[in-house]
């Protein structure tokens, strides 16, 4: 007869009970403070201050021949009619349905195949499989530019094989493949690696148990060990939807190849990159980032609100 | 993936405030020593420049060496683009920015409307004028003002692989029905590759095919800076663009991008017997590996739309200009007048950068016309083709957001030749845009 266990969702620790702040505790904290210092002044240089900065500039109007006006939020409203940003989003949107669970896919197959394996050959797999997210993205993309090259790329010389002609992968149609391919290559194995910690900080006897109670490997892998690690792929999908809404450098790079399929207001990033570097839109461009923030804040906190009983948080 | 735009903006804030920590106690040495020439006269003010002109360094040297009241200390910040954006930024943070810049002849608008660029009228320009030629000379005037001083022209030819045409049995073109009528012979000839390339990325050149049509995009004149001229849709590059839609369509040219890894192959593999080329194309190609070696180079002048009244045109070509950030505006005019206008140092720009001269002096010389080059076999190119393009070339005016211009070009051209429109909606939809868009920058539209 075979039964199967309740997921067992990750408890978060016990809050900590309210201190009361005595002299004692108020030293430590100055020492703390001291401690903290060195961070948070390069915090506040080169994070808070260029951010309210650039917020200040948002504000604030600059066109070609009329000179500087401040604004108020014009330029947000403007942001979010402004159908360039919007189809942006709308593209993003659309890498982040196909690229975030084609990632947490490969990570979390080839994680639950390592952790099954305790040979020599798992570590070397698990390096290899790490191996791309140690090269640095702006190099992997340019790689790919060259894999990707009907002239350079081994696709001609495979197809060739076939009697085919290679498909072109930097065409208009196919460039969203392409690039998801490359994301996918690039960060599957970092999220491998996030969730492979979490496998083996499982209790082993508990697969004791499963095993005692008829479960099968399968049935272990799916039933046991995911809901068990539901709390890292939550964290997994909101890194993985962070970087989607917030992706740049890969059209960036193969933008070099491929000019006509990659405009310059591929993704929301690209945009504003575009508008403040090569227009010299400072302020509108200010007021893009603003707005893909604004974005990207909604978005990961809707996702945390979804599920916030797999991470843990409720 | 995660490179968000707000910190690049907190690095450039960050960079600011380094430096003026830096200032406080000496900054000028500190610039000094980024120099990467070697100053001769360490005792003599220095003027600072930026360029990417190949071996630009002896033609420093040269000029350091001739100089005792100024030195020149230049800095290689990257080509075209690469450049304007570090320069731009310089612009917006008010400081970083060279005292010289070298800056193609179609951003100079883009520069000068945004205060960046210093009116050389009042530092003598006047005094140089009669040493360029007329339409170098107009591509850096607006009006009355003169924001540069021309370097360099790209007078357009054709270069063609002479060993290809004869194989096949193609003649010569000389107007563009004989250019289309050769890619036809190509490829019924069976040949491997194809006659040219049309890159939807093309920019400039572009531009220049139908400015070679009688196209004027622009009206602009910095005296009325809020006022702009925007003709892109006209007749004759409707017509240059049909022209080359069709022969997309029939498969007698590809569309890869210019200035990738595979097209610069193309160019020297014999894919393309032909590129359509500027003046410094020649030295462009032998910069590239993976040449046939068996090639035949020869040049040949630009094909024509009639070919009883021929039409010359342009393909970039640069200047130096003084910024706005200069420290001595007089000294550094002095610069860029003269680190590119004596015939000495125009004898290393010629022989070992491969620039073709605004400089008339030089240009106009018998040398100049007479030099064989032994890339062309021998052929005197010069003589042949540039010097007659380069003199039939009337300049041209650009937009003070000419980049944007490029964007939309680029996309209108790639989605022609994906086949979702034509070439003369492709060109009515770049005019709604660019009109839409100078609105936005408050421009009002002639």
């Amino acid at each position: 007869m075979a039964t199967t266990i309740a997921p067992v969702t990750a408890r978060p620790p016990s809050t900590p009970r309210k201190t009361r702040p005595d002299l004692k505790d108020r030293r430590r904290q100055r020492w703390g403070w001291l401690f903290v210092a060195p961070f948070a002044v390069v915090f506040l240089a080169f994070l808070i201050l260029p951010l309210l900065y650039a917020f200040q500039m948002s504000l604030m109007t600059s066109t070609l021949a009329t000179g500087t006006n401040f604004v108020w939020f014009d330029n947000y409203a403007k942001a979010f009619t402004d159908p360039i940003f919007l189809g942006g989003l709308l593209r993003v949107g659309r890498f982040a349905l196909i690229m975030i669970p084609a990632q947490m896919l490969v990570a979390l197959a080839a994680a639950l195949v390592l952790d099954n394996l305790s040979t020599w050959a798992s570590k070397f797999s698990r390096l290899l499989i790490f191996v791309p997210y140690a090269i640095p993205v702006v190099i992997g993309a340019l790689m790919w530019g060259f894999l990707y090259s009907p002239r350079f790329g081994p696709a001609g010389d495979l197809f060739g094989l076939l009697g085919l002609d290679s498909p072109d992968f930097l065409a208009q149609g196919s460039i969203f493949a392409s690039l998801v391919n490359i994301v996918t290559w690039q960060w599957a194995g970092y999220y491998m690696i996030i969730i492979y910690a979490a496998l083996r900080g499982i209790d082993p006897g508990i697969y004791e148990a499963a095993v005692l109670d008829g479960a099968s490997g399968l049935q272990i892998a799916l039933r046991v060990k995911v809901p068990m690690i539901a709390s890292s792929m939550v964290m997994v999908l909101i890194f993985a939807l962070i970087g989607t809404l917030q992706f740049f450098t890969e059209p960036q790079v193969l933008r070099a190849v491929a000019q006509g399929a990659i405009p310059v207001s591929y993704t929301p990033n690209m945009y504003a990159y575009s508008l403040a570097f090569s227009y010299s839109q400072f302020n509108y461009a200010s007021a893009i980032s603003f707005a893909l923030g604004i974005v990207v804040f909604i978005g990961s906190y809707f996702f945390l609100f979804l599920t916030r009983k797999q991470s843990g948080l409720k | 993936m995660k490179a968000p735009i707000l910190s690049m903006a907190g690095f450039a804030a960050a960079a600011g405030l380094a430096l003026t920590g830096c200032s406080a106690g000496g900054g000028e040495s500190a610039a000094k020593a980024s120099c990467t020439n070697t100053i001769v006269n360490k005792e003599a003010p220095q003027v600072t420049v930026w360029a990417w002109y190949p071996a630009f360094e002896q033609i420093v040297d040269t000029f350091n060496e001739t100089n005792d009241d100024v030195q020149v200390c230049w800095t290689n910040a990257g080509q075209g683009n690469d450049e304007y954006t570090k320069f731009s930024t310089a612009i917006e943070s008010g400081s970083g920015a060279p005292d010289v810049i070298m800056l193609e002849s179609e951003v100079l608008s883009s520069f000068s409307i945004r205060d960046a660029l210093v009116d050389l009228s009042e530092y003598g320009a006047a005094e140089v004028k009669d040493n360029y030629t007329e339409g170098a000379w107009k591509d850096v005037t607006s009006g009355d003002a003169v924001y540069a001083i021309p370097v360099d022209g790209g007078p357009m030819g054709m270069i063609y692989r002479q060993d290809l045409f004869e194989k096949h049995g193609i003649a010569v073109p000389k107007t563009w029905d004989e250019f289309a009528t050769a890619a036809q012979q190509l490829k019924d000839a069976g040949g491997e590759g194809v006659l040219t390339n049309f890159p939807t990325n093309g920019r400039a050149f572009s531009q220049a095919l139908f400015a070679q049509n009688g196209s004027v995009p622009f009206e602009y004149d910095s005296t009325k800076p809020t006022e702009i001229g925007i003709n892109v849709n006209d007749a004759g590059s409707k017509e240059v663009l049909e022209y080359w839609d069709s022969l997309v369509k029939k498969g007698l040219v590809t569309t890869d991008d210019a200035f990738t890894a595979d097209y610069n192959t193309s160019l020297v593999d014999g894919t393309y017997a032909v590129y359509l080329a500027a003046a410094w194309g020649p030295g462009y190609l032998q910069g590239l590996s993976d040449a046939d070696e068996d090639a035949v180079w020869r040049a040949a002048p630009l094909p024509q739309w009639d070919a009883a009244a021929p039409v010359q045109v342009n393909w970039g070509g640069s200047t130096f200009a003084v910024t706005s950030q200069a420290k001595d505006k007089e000294l550094s005019a002095k610069v860029a007048k003269e680190i590119l206008g004596t015939d000495e140092a125009w004898k290393i720009g010629v022989e070992e950068s491969a620039l073709f001269p605004s400089y008339t002096p030089v240009l106009e010389s018998e040398e100049f016309a007479q030099t064989e080059y032994p890339f062309f076999g021998g052929q005197k190119v010069n003589e042949d083709v540039f010097l007659e393009a380069a003199a039939g070339y009337e300049g041209a005016t650009f937009s003070p957001f000419q980049n944007y211009a490029y964007d939309q070009l680029t996309e209108q051209l790639y989605a022609m030749v994906q086949g979702e429109k034509d070439g003369s909606k492709a060109l009515d939809d770049l005019q709604a845009s660019l009109e839409q868009y100078a609105k936005e920058q408050g421009f009002t539209l002639k």
